[in-house]
């Protein structure tokens, strides 16, 4: 298993959150939005220009930019989806 | 008795409210903030049942605008002024995540009935689930409804009703969590207190929410006391983490197995396909740009199938043809009334013709093309399609410190700036909806395009017309972005929003309720703005029509508003337009031009002696009054004024609409100042740059100087920025 934060993802990679580093109003917004410990997240895509990024998580779709996935910290699985 | 009705964004809670309520809904607002409070009735056994539609959330956390104001109705201070029961809607096809809002809701000592939406989609997609056994879990009743073909809605009522009778109290899913020891001694220290929804409180203290903690105090220091007896290693002794983690691992374990999934599943891969094409990583931005190129088509062009290409007479846009025909019933209308009153003293003819019906007929010159405008969007909001264009665009526009939820409503402006600015409503943080607002009326809009063509076909006719009006639309652009940056540096400065958004499946628009939206919105600006529009134009009328002895005047140069704009001139000579003996009349214009940009061509049409009208239609303006009065200005000094034209108040129509959402007088006219003041130095700088060119090279060197600075500094070959922030030391913001 390998650590990384959800901005270093590949698409189609997927992993388990382990850790949630960020504070005050983004991490409960993180928390609210399903971003807890142990939710598996699968990265679907990146925008046509970088960024943000598109997951799969919790049977729905989420965009988050680069700069907010850098406080999710994931297990990430070796096969790709 | 009253119902909230309460959900996630994208959840059908709109068109669930729009069928309870029917006619009898209306808009409103909640104090202090700018979120739509809608209200509305439900017949029910000869009782009125109250109805308002709480805004979407995910989660009554304390920190969105939106979430904080569902929380204070909910637990609202006055027990008379709570709800009496509320409509959770939760989306079937996405239980998981709709199911933690309800298990906070769960915890308020308000009955709830949960509405289960979507369930036709449910069974569409081959999925099922089990409505008894969920709600014997949860319990509260669960009712299996369909929003859009209005189906469950009369048992949902009634079980509602049935839960009210029977007050069940607040439960908590924490009770069976890892916390569950720190979860019975907080609630117990709640109770030993005695304040209202006591297990919600307990709750949030634990979570340390900030409103709660604030509120009770002294039971704060208490349930820190509690938890300090007790060690949760394994989450760092983090308890937003632990709260959040216990609900989601709740409704996991317990009532997703009430669920089961078809592996083929349908509708998913129908809307990933799209997705698939829609956000292209190539094609993305360019079909955004078709779809937007074809809006503006189908609702602004002059010639729609190009048939002049084939030198073939051009069929023009359906929404040129709806306002055409509109003007021409309105022009009758008002011809008509004008016969009628051929008796009248001149002046009665005039107040009525000119003032009262020319103010309608201002109101309906654009009403067909702005709704249009909104109906496009609404349907790109309904469709899901709106999200992806913030998402395809987002990168772009944070730069300027705007998400590109931005994006859109300025494009519209390009149309109309009225429906632009009504659609920042979308944007959830404060600041970049007034940055939005401040920066619309920069977009030159559709009204403002004859004033370009009038100059373009006599002052620039030999001198690239063309380029003229590609210049307009350039300088509006740009002085947005140089605004916007001076903004975000000044007035407007901190953190860029966060960008977490859900992307909502694709579905097609419903049309009853697309079009009920539409209306919605439509009644609701008229009623906001008529009254304004019509009392401007009347006063305008009594301004040009009478003299300061209020003696009826055939010379508008004699009446009010032309002796005001003669004493006044002075103030356009650095501008290069109010000097001369005809300058006053580009004053004039500039003036009827704050209050509808259709007026500036008419009232220099007039003053030149010519029906301005006909200016208007079309065909050969070289050699007519008007070129010859245009003709009176520099090249310069034409370009300011033009400039002038773009920049300044956009019109009644617009101010109204920004009034209602800034919801402040004081921000309103902060912006007509910072319109005007923007439109005056623009013009200024302009103007003198043309005339003297060698101005334009100093400021181009500094400009150019500035931005090898920044870029030196930017790849850290100069240190000017850290330069700056020893003289300026910044304070440390945190997140």
């Amino acid at each position: 298993m390998v650590e990384k934060t959800l901005n270093n993802l590949l698409p189609l990679q997927c992993g388990t959150v382990k850790k949630v580093t960020a504070t005050g109003k983004l991490k409960q917004r993180l928390f609210d939005m399903g971003i807890t410990t142990g939710t598996r997240i699968v990265l679907k895509k990146t925008a046509p220009l970088g960024d943000p990024i598109e997951i799969t998580i919790r049977d729905y779709e989420l965009s988050l930019r680069l700069a907010e996935a850098t406080a999710i910290i994931l297990e990430v699985e070796e096969t790709t989806v | 008795m009253k119902i909230a009705l309460a959900g996630n964004p994208n959840s059908g809670k709109t068109t669930l409210f729009n069928n309870l309520t029917g006619s009898s809904a209306h808009v409103g607002n909640w104090p202090g903030v700018t979120v739509d409070k809608k209200e509305g009735f439900y017949k029910y056994n000869n009782e009125k049942l109250s109805i308002v539609d709480l805004p979407g959330i995910y989660s009554l956390s304390p920190y969105s605008p939106e979430e904080v104001i569902a929380r204070n109705f909910i637990l609202s201070d006055v027990p008379e002024e709570a709800p009496n029961l509320i409509i959770n809607i939760v989306d079937a096809t996405n239980l998981e995540r709709n199911l933690y809002l309800s298990t906070q809701l769960l915890e308020t000592d308000i009955p709830m009935v949960i509405a289960l939406n979507m369930m036709d989609i449910v069974h569409k997609n081959g999925d099922t689930i089990d409505i008894d056994a969920l709600s014997k879990a949860i319990g509260v009743p669960v009712v299996g409804i369909c929003a859009f073909k209005n189906k469950g809605i009369k048992e949902l009522i009634e079980k509602g009703i049935s839960a009210v009778n029977e007050k069940k109290g607040a439960t908590s899913v924490l009770k069976n969590s890892i916390i569950s020891g720190v979860f019975s001694d907080a609630l117990a220290a709640a109770q030993k207190a005695g304040v209202r929804n006591e297990l919600f409180v307990a709750v949030k203290l634990i979570e340390n929410d900030l409103l709660v903690t604030h509120a009770y105090s002294e039971l704060a220091k208490e349930v820190n006391s509690i938890k300090a007896k007790y060690q949760f290693t394994e989450y760092d002794n983090d308890y937003e983490s632990i709260v959040a983690d216990s609900r989601y691992k709740y409704i996991n374990s317990n009532f997703s197995s009430f669920q089961i999934k078809n592996i083929k599943n349908t509708r998913v891969s129908r809307s990933e396909k799209a997705d698939k094409i829609l956000t292209h990583k190539i094609w993305g931005i360019p079909i955004f740009a078709l779809i937007m190129f074809a809006v503006f088509h189908i609702i602004f062009s002059g010639d729609f199938l190009y048939l002049s290409i084939f030198g073939v007479e051009p069929i023009e846009a359906p929404g040129v043809i709806l306002q055409t025909w509109l003007g021409e019933l309105s022009g009758m209308g008002i011809e008509a009334v004008a016969e009628g009153l051929s008796n009248a003293a001149e002046w009665v003819q005039s107040m009525i013709v000119d003032g009262l019906l020319g103010g309608i007929d201002a109101i309906l010159s654009f009403l067909p093309q702005m709704l249009l405008m909104f109906l496009a969007l609404s349907i790109m909001e309904e469709t899901g399609y709106m999200a992806r264009v913030a998402f395809i665009l987002d990168r772009a526009f944070r730069k300027l410190g705007l998400s590109g939820k931005a994006l859109l409503p300025l494009l519209m402006c390009f149309g109309c700036a009225v429906p632009g600015i009504m659609a920042t409503k979308a944007l959830e943080n404060e600041k970049e909806r007034r940055i939005s607002i401040l920066i619309a009326p920069f977009f030159s809009c559709g009204a403002k395009m004859p004033i370009w063509a009038v100059f373009a076909a006599t002052l620039f006719v030999d001198k690239g017309g063309e380029f003229v009006v590609f210049a307009m639309y350039f300088i509006g652009i740009a002085t947005a972005v140089l605004l916007t940056l001076i903004l975000r540096k000044t007035m407007y400065k901190g953190e860029t929003p966060h960008f977490i958004m859900e992307l909502p499946n694709y579905h097609l628009p419903q049309i009853r309720s697309t079009l009920r939206h539409l209306w919605d919105k439509f009644v609701h600006y008229l009623k906001r703005v008529t009254l304004v529009i019509a009392g401007a134009v009347v006063i305008i009328w009594l301004l040009s029509s009478f003299n300061f002895r209020f003696e009826f005047v055939e010379d508008i140069g004699d009446s009010i508003i032309g002796v005001i704009s003669k004493g006044l001139s002075w103030l356009f000579v650095p501008l290069g337009f109010g000097m001369g003996d005809d300058g006053w009349m580009f004053v004039v214009a500039v003036f009827t031009g704050l209050i509808a940009k259709e007026m500036v061509v008419a009232t220099l049409g007039v003053l030149a002696g010519m029906d301005g009208d006909s200016i208007l239609e079309g065909g050969e303006l070289a050699g007519t009054s008007i070129a010859v009065l245009l003709s009176t200005l520099s090249v310069p000094a034409a370009i300011a004024f033009m400039t002038f034209n773009l920049l300044s108040v956009p019109c009644l129509a617009a101010v109204g609409a920004a009034g209602a959402e800034l919801r402040s007088k004081k921000r309103l006219w902060g912006s007509i100042g910072t319109w005007l003041l923007t439109a005056y130095v623009v013009s200024f700088v302009i103007y003198w740059v043309g005339t003297i060119w060698w101005l334009g090279l100093i400021l181009g060197i500094i400009v150019a100087s500035v931005i090898t600075l920044y870029i030196l500094d930017h790849k850290g070959i100069l240190k000017v920025g850290k330069f700056f922030d020893k003289i300026f030391p910044r304070k440390s913001t945190g997140i």
